[in-house]
Formats: structure tokens, sequence, C-alpha cells
């Protein structure tokens, strides 16, 4: 396979300091100063329909070579689209692509790979049963004697990619065990090890803790030093000013602004997004009420020197205690895999536990099913909306009744009418978009999805909400409106157990936080006497203290 | 805009996917499925040296065309319409029902043997119910075996329900060899109560053919499947399972208690279809009656995609072919239809999703 020209993955033991050598072709061919090399990605003019929705009206990117160009945009501008168009995973209506000066309109995506475009995708593409170096050589696998997997060289060139790019993964283990975190970084390596240099990332982070975000800067500077050309789909502009060079934004399916960063503000470009002012730190902290008198233990939520076992028997959780009290909004921050789905899960009922008490309003709630958890008043936003949070082929009304479908149901048959008219309540106070309630869940835009799970879940009676991950993946002006929900139940008197990659979002919203190291609280602490450097340090174990 | 009012707008703003697209998506990718069978057909005819428009319209006589053939197509669709149904209740769970040949079985057995305790005289309605709940309950027991063996311990349902099929029918071949034939026969004796009036009895037309009302025992079992699946509560949680295991369990769904119904329920279903043959055609149980009926019905479970009336459309189909391969056997070997019956399954497990796939695509819709 030509693509693995770079000498790696042959054998050959390349300089290791040559990862993807810039290999433009300027420098392969020295052109006339006054000729400038053609964009990496120039797209023009772009159309596409889905029957009656426009996902691109002459949309246009110019992608220079070498640059890191972030694309922006609210949920269902057209990004994502404009990227399937690029990768040729779908025909454009109208308009050109161009790559490196070639006309490549309606190519295939094998044709797209081998010129170089890499795309990783949002949801991880991986074979859970297969190792994560049996999954990056498939397709290309080096065989001894042409026959049999040659596993040794496979994790060999594995290992040699992942130590020169600095995501460290070990090509022996199981993708079925790795965290989400790492997964990520597997899709990453995919996409690297098949030669790309062009890469697009849909949204990379929204996965990561915040020194994996850090590390994957790291990747990114280092790749594009090197010659290759990113583009970064994200929603976090904080992000986007930080790492990017240029940003394209996208409103409705159109290109709005091309600008580049250092003339630029995050204020300036969530506008540009938005069509209008958007305040991008969660409102005003309302003094939680009611607290002065005294510890009311028998209320909110309580957790009793909890354990749990994990899926090879190991202890994930192991003795933690806390309480989350009415009115409060407790945050868990933490590098993903240190227990945090698992605390979670067992809250939830979704996993069992070995030793340890869970109390809701003080009813111990401990061997309850998941259905009479939700009768003692538990609601859960899951951390994973395409696994757990909807069933995707169900239509979005049927899905804003999962897990209360007997609410809406007598002698067993449910009640239609009012199943619809739930939907259009929520579709309309959530702002779900399209607001058709018979569209298949599977078919909205992954921050629409994540309203249909939040206005399922903050729609119906609850005292303690476990909220994990409730802004992943999803747009600036959704996320505002999901941080002024998760307040204003806290206002009303909710318990709230807020589990974030987001250190930002934890800070913004949490009376207290917690951080979670290797299945225990390392602190807890006010949010105020809180920062992202104080959390960093339990987060990555450096500092130890004793749980409050 | 209050919600109701919105709600009301709903049913005639929001229809999505529009009716035309979903009827295109339900019906097209079986017909093309129907046309590579058939083309493959006229290569078989032609490999005959004979003329397929002769032998199609020989077919199409021999089944449609007269009162008699569309009687035994009537009685052959209904076995079919059970073990289709039973399989496709399981599926629609998520679980592969390979075992109704041996539910039909049992539950014909039973039928037969409510037919033979029953005193001579019995009221019709009466011994009927009796007769179809002994058939609904045994269906229901074998089904109910591999349903605990996964619930309690993970046995995979097919082999459990493969291996279900060999044990249940040499039990019955040896309680009917060793206790209850008639002398010179595999078969019991005539049931004194419960049977089913024939077609016939009621249009002298169909005379001969072994239609009877167990069509519309069939007809009512569609009606309430289809009424379970997408209108009950149960039925929501059932797909909920089928589709994606992990949330349901979150929606509170028991998932194995979801799975124990299910393959409980397909029994039932398949044990009832043993009323067609039992109370309906021979009035006995005889050893081997089902002869594939239940095997045929993951086929007819496939090309329904599992909709309770898409299983009923499908059943009547390889009734046709059935029943039309013993129309043509003068001109062609009538194994041909066997073979037409497997193209089929192989056009319509590769033709349906990739000709969905092209109805998408040129809606510009992706799956992902």
């Amino acid at each position: 396979m030509n693509q693995r020209e770079g000498g790696r993955g042959t054998g050959e033991e390349g300089d290791q300091s040559e990862f993807r050598a810039p290999q433009l072709p300027s420098s392969l061919f020295p052109l006339p100063a006054a000729r400038r090399p053609p964009p990496a990605i120039r797209m023009d003019g772009i159309d596409k329909s889905f029957g009656a929705i426009r996902a691109n009206r002459g949309a246009s990117l110019e992608v220079l070579p070498g640059e890191i160009h972030a694309l922006v945009g609210e949920n269902g501008a057209g990004k994502s689209t404009l990227m399937r168009i690029l990768g040729g995973l779908m025909k454009p209506d109208a308009g050109n692509v161009e790559v490196n000066g070639r006309d490549v309109t309606g190519w295939s995506t094998n044709e797209a790979i081998a010129a170089g475009i890499g795309i990783v995708h949002q949801h991880f593409m991986l074979v859970p049963t297969l190792s994560v170096a049996e999954n990056l050589v498939l397709g290309c696998e080096p065989k001894t004697r042409g026959i049999v997997l040659d596993y040794k060289r496979a994790a060999d060139d594995v290992r040699k990619l992942s130590n020169e790019t600095g995501l460290v993964i070990a090509p022996e283990r199981l993708i079925s065990d790795l965290s989400v975190g790492e997964a990520q970084r597997v899709e990453i390596l995919k996409v690297l090890f098949r030669g790309a240099r062009i890469l697009v990332l849909d949204e990379p982070t929204a996965v990561l803790s915040p020194p994996e975000v850090r590390e994957l800067w790291t990747v990114l500077r280092r790749l594009r030093d090197n010659g290759a050309t990113i583009v970064l789909i994200t929603h976090r502009l904080d992000e986007v000013v930080e790492l990017s060079d240029t940003i394209t934004v996208m409103r409705a399916g159109q290109t709005v602004e091309r600008i580049k960063t250092s003339n630029t503000t995050p204020a300036e470009i969530a506008r540009l997004m938005v069509g209008r002012e958007v305040s991008l730190s969660a409102g005003k902290r309302v003094q939680p009420s009611g607290r002065a008198g005294g510890p009311q233990s028998d209320k909110g939520l309580e957790v009793r020197n909890l354990s749990v076992t994990g899926s090879r028997g190991i202890r994930v959780i192991d003795g933690v205690s806390f309480s989350v009290k009415p009115g409060e909004i407790l945050g868990i921050a933490g590098v993903e895999g240190n227990g945090q789905t698992e605390l979670i899960e067992a809250l939830a009922g979704l996993r069992s536990v070995l030793a340890g008490d869970i109390l809701i309003d003080g009813i111990d709630i401990t061997r309850r099913s998941v259905a009479r958890r939700h009768d003692a008043g538990l609601s859960h936003i899951p951390e994973d909306r395409h696994r757990r949070g909807l069933i995707l082929e169900y239509t979005v009304a049927n899905n804003l009744i999962l897990g209360v479908q007997k609410y809406f149901s007598s002698n067993g048959i449910i009640d239609r009418g009012r199943v619809m008219e739930n939907a259009m309540r929520e579709i309309t106070s959530f702002d779900i978009r399209p607001p058709n309630p018979l569209l298949a869940a599977r078919a909205l835009s992954g921050g629409n999805q994540q309203k249909v799970v939040v206005a399922r879940e903050m729609g119906r009676g609850f005292s303690v909400l476990l909220a994990s991950q409730p802004t992943r993946g999803v747009d600036v002006g959704a996320i505002e409106f999901i941080h002024q929900q998760l307040l204003n139940a806290r206002t009303q008197g909710k318990g709230i157990l807020l589990v974030s990659a987001e250190l930002n979002e934890v800070l913004a919203l949490s009376d207290r936080i917690a951080v979670m190291y290797r299945g225990k609280f390392a602190t807890v602490m006010p949010a105020a006497d809180a920062s992202e450097e104080v959390l960093g340090e339990y987060m990555i174990g450096t500092k130890k203290g004793s749980a409050a | 805009m209050s919600a109701s009012s919105l709600a009301g707008r709903t049913q005639s703003t929001f229809s999505a996917p529009p009716w035309r697209e979903r009827a295109e998506e339900a019906l097209i990718p079986p017909l093309v499925a129907l046309l590579v069978a058939l083309i493959c057909g006229d290569l078989l005819i032609l490999s005959y040296g004979q003329s397929p428009a002769s032998v199609y319209r020989l077919l199409l006589e021999g089944t449609w065309g007269n009162a008699y053939g569309f009687g035994q197509v009537l009685y052959k669709a209904t076995t079919l319409a059970f073990t289709g149904l039973a399989v496709s209740f399981g599926l629609r769970a998520g679980l592969f029902n390979i075992g109704a040949e041996s539910q039909l079985a049992a539950g014909g057995f039973a039928a037969a043997l409510a037919g033979l305790a029953l005193p001579a005289g019995t009221p019709l309605i009466f011994a009927l119910l009796l007769c179809m709940i002994a058939a609904g309950l045994a269906g229901g027991v074998v089904g109910s075996v591999p349903a605990y063996l996964k619930t309690r311990f993970g046995a995979h349902e097919v082999i459990v329900t493969i291996m279900l099929n060999f044990i249940v029918l040499a039990l019955l071949n040896w309680f009917i060899a060793g206790h209850l034939h008639v002398p010179e026969t595999l078969h019991t004796p005539e049931i004194h109560a419960g049977v089913l009036p024939r077609l016939a009895d009621i249009d002298p037309r169909f005379h001969g053919s072994a239609a009877n009302l167990a069509l519309i025992v069939a007809a009512l079992v569609a009606v309430v499947v289809w009424f379970y699946l997408f209108r009950a509560r149960g039925g929501y949680e059932l797909r909920a399972v089928g589709l994606q295991p992990p949330a349901a369990e979150y929606g509170g769904i028991s998932v194995n208690r979801v799975w124990m119904r299910a393959l409980t329920f397909s029994g039932v279903i398949a044990g009832m279809g043993g009323i067609n043959y039992v109370l309906g055609y021979k009035h006995y149980y005889e050893d081997g009656f089902a002869s594939g009926a239940g095997f045929l019905g993951i086929a007819v479970a496939l090309v329904g995609r599992n909709h309770p009336f898409g299983v009923i459309i499908a059943a009547f189909f390889f009734a046709t072919l059935s029943q039309g391969g013993l129309a043509i056997h003068a001109f062609v070997p009538k194994q041909m239809m066997d073979v037409l019956q497997g193209v089929v399954i192989i056009a319509v497990a590769t033709a349906v999703p990739e000709v969905r796939r092209i109805l998408r695509g040129a809606r510009g819709r992706t799956d992902a």
C-alpha cells in the first residue's frame, strides 16, 4: 500500500523524529516564488439536501497546507455533512471539492483515503473483540509468508507510532477493555497508521480529560509542524482559540466567516455561530437555600462505603462515601477510567454493588431495580447516549418516554395521544430540532439527541439527578441551555451529581467538587477553593487528600 | 402554542418519513428480491427445456386460479403464518427461535390429546378453546425451556432450540409409536371433540381442500401480535430490548424478563399452529406432520420483515410456491420449488438490505 511509504510499518527503522515528513508538493517540486501551493482543501458552493432539509447551502471551506483549521458551528450547521463530502461518504448536490489543487468532487471513500484524508469520527468504529494492534492493521495486516498475521510486527509498528505521536496505548490491550478516552486515542492512531496527511477530527476532545487534551494538542501541533494539515471540528471555543491557525464558522448550512484566529475572540466566534450574543459562562450562581438549618441527612442522595467490582473482578469503586443535598450540585472531576462510569452505573442500578448503601431521601435503594429507583426519585442522564440514553431506531416521541413508559400507559396500552403531547411539549421547551416527534432518534444531530435525553430526564419528577457528561458533543447554544436547566433544577431543590470530563463545566456549576482517583475520592472541596490547577494535581494523583 | 394544539397538528404536519417513502421502503426491496428469484426460476425452467411463461401460468392456475388450489394455499399459509409469527415475535426481542418446528409438533400433539380426552358432544366453542389452550401451552412449555436456560445460565437460544427440536420430536415419536398410535399407522385415533369446520363446509367450491377456520385464528393472532408489539407497553419494552439491550436496561426494563416472555410466547404461537392440521384437517396427530413448516417459518419471518402483516403476506407467498410445486410437477420436478424457495430466501437476505441502502442513498439519507 503506497500510503505507508513513510518508512513506518514496513519494518525498517526510520528516523523517529521524522514521523510524517513534510511531503508538500512545494518541497518536492520547487514552484516559482509567485505561485503559492494550492490549498490542501478547497470546497466551494457545496449544496447538499436530505429530503426537505438543506444541510449545506453553498458552503465553502479553504484550508491551507500545514495549518490547523477549526470548523465551528452549532449542531446541525452542516459541518459534519461538509466533512462527509470531503471524506467521500457522500456526494454533493452541487459545488466542487479540490484537494491539493486536484478536482476530486464526488470521489469515493477509498480515493479519499488513498489521497491521505483521514477522518477521526466522533463515534468509534473499532472492533471491540480485537486488540489495539489488530484494529490498527485491519485491512493492511503485515503477514509472514503471506498468510499468517505477523502479530509481533503489527504490535511493534503500533508501539512505534504510539511513541512517535505521544498517543500512548499498549498494542496488546483489547478495545473492549479501553476507556472512552483511550478508544479515542486508538481512533486517531488508526488514521495516522493509514498514512493520513489531511486529518479531520470530529469533536476529538469531547471524551478526553484535561491532561489528555493537552497531550492531544501537543500531538496535533507536532503533526502540523511535520507538514500535516488538520481540520478540527469542535464546539469548545477555548480550544479553537488555543490551537487553531484559522477558523471557518458555519451557520445554517452556510459559511458565514473565515477568520485568522489571531484576529478574533471566543465571544466573537460564539456570536458568529449563533447569530446573537451568548453568555459563555454558566449563569450567576444562586446561593443554595435552606442549608443553614443543619444537616438534613435524610434528604437527597446519600452513599455510604460503596464498593463496586468492575468487569474483571477488580474493585473499581473502593469504599466511597458522600452525599448530595437538595439544592446542591456535587461535581465529580477525574481522568476518565478512575471509576466515574462505574459509580454512576452503580447508583443508577445498572451495575451490582459489592458493599455499601445508597439512599435517596432516606429510602435505601441499594437493592432496588432501575425502575424502582426511578420511582424513588432518581433521574439519570447517561454518559453514552447512543448505547444507553436512546433507542436510536425509536422515534423522538417514543424515546421521550423511555424509562417512564408505565406512566404513559393504562392497562398495559400506551396512550399515544399523551406520548405525542409530551413529545410536542418537550420539543418546544428544549428546542429539539427538527421539531418532528415522529423522526427516528438516529436522524438527529448529536446535540439534539442529547437534548432529547436531557428533556426526558429533567422533564419528569425527580429529587436526585445523576448527570453524566451532560453536554458531551453539544454546541455552545445547547450547552448554555443545559447548564441553565441544571442550575434551575438546583434552585428548585433538586440534588445533582455531575460527572464531567470538562473541568470548566465542573468548576462553573458545582457547589462542591470531588476528584476521583483510582476508585476513591481523592478530595472533596468547596468549589470556591477549587481551580483547574488544584484539581489537576488530585486528578493525576500527585496530591492525595483525605476525602471529606 | 399549547402542547395539545401542537399535538393535534402532529399527525397532519409531520409524517416523516412520509407515507410514500415508508411504503416504498417496505415494498420495493422484497419485490426486487422476488424479481431476482423469478429470473433464477426462469433459468431453472429453461434448463428443463420448458417455457417459463407456461410453467408460471400453470403454477398460478394450480394455486390462485381455482378454489381447490386456493384452499390448499390457504391451508398451507395458515401453518406458516403461525410459525412465521412465532419466529418474528422472538426476533423482535432479538432472539432467534429455531425451535418452532418442535413447538408446532408439541402443540399439535397436545391439541390431539385434549380432543381425545374430551367426551364426544362437548360444545364446540368450549372444546375448541380447550384444545387451543392445550396447543398453546405445550408450545409455550417447549419455548420456555430455552428461555429459562438463556436467562438463568446464558445458554444461547439458537443452540438450545435446535437441540430441543431433536429431543421433543424424538419424544413425540416414541410416545406415538409406543403408546397411542392406531395400529399400522403413526397417528393417534381421531379426536372426539374440537373439530374445526372446513372452508368446504361453508362454501362447497373449496371441496377437497384442507383449508379450515384455523386461518381465522391465525389472522386474529397476527392482529393480537401487531397490537401487542406496536400499541402495548409490553411491546414497546420488547422491541426496545430487541433493538438496544443496554438502553432498555437503562430504561428500567428487565431484559431477562422480556426474553423469558418473548421466547415463551413465541413457543405459544408456534404451538397454536398445531390446530390447523390436527383440529382442522386430519383430526388426529400424526408423527412428522410439521414436516419443515417450523423451519420455513424462519424464512417467512425474514421475508415478512418481522412485521405481523408482512408475515401473513410472506406466508401466502411460500404457501403458493409449495402448492405450485405440485401443480407443475408434470413439467418440471416439484423440487424446483424447493430450490426456488431457497433462492427467494437468499435473495431476500441479500437484496433487501442492498436495495434499501440504494433507496436511502438516492434520498441522501444514511444509516449512520
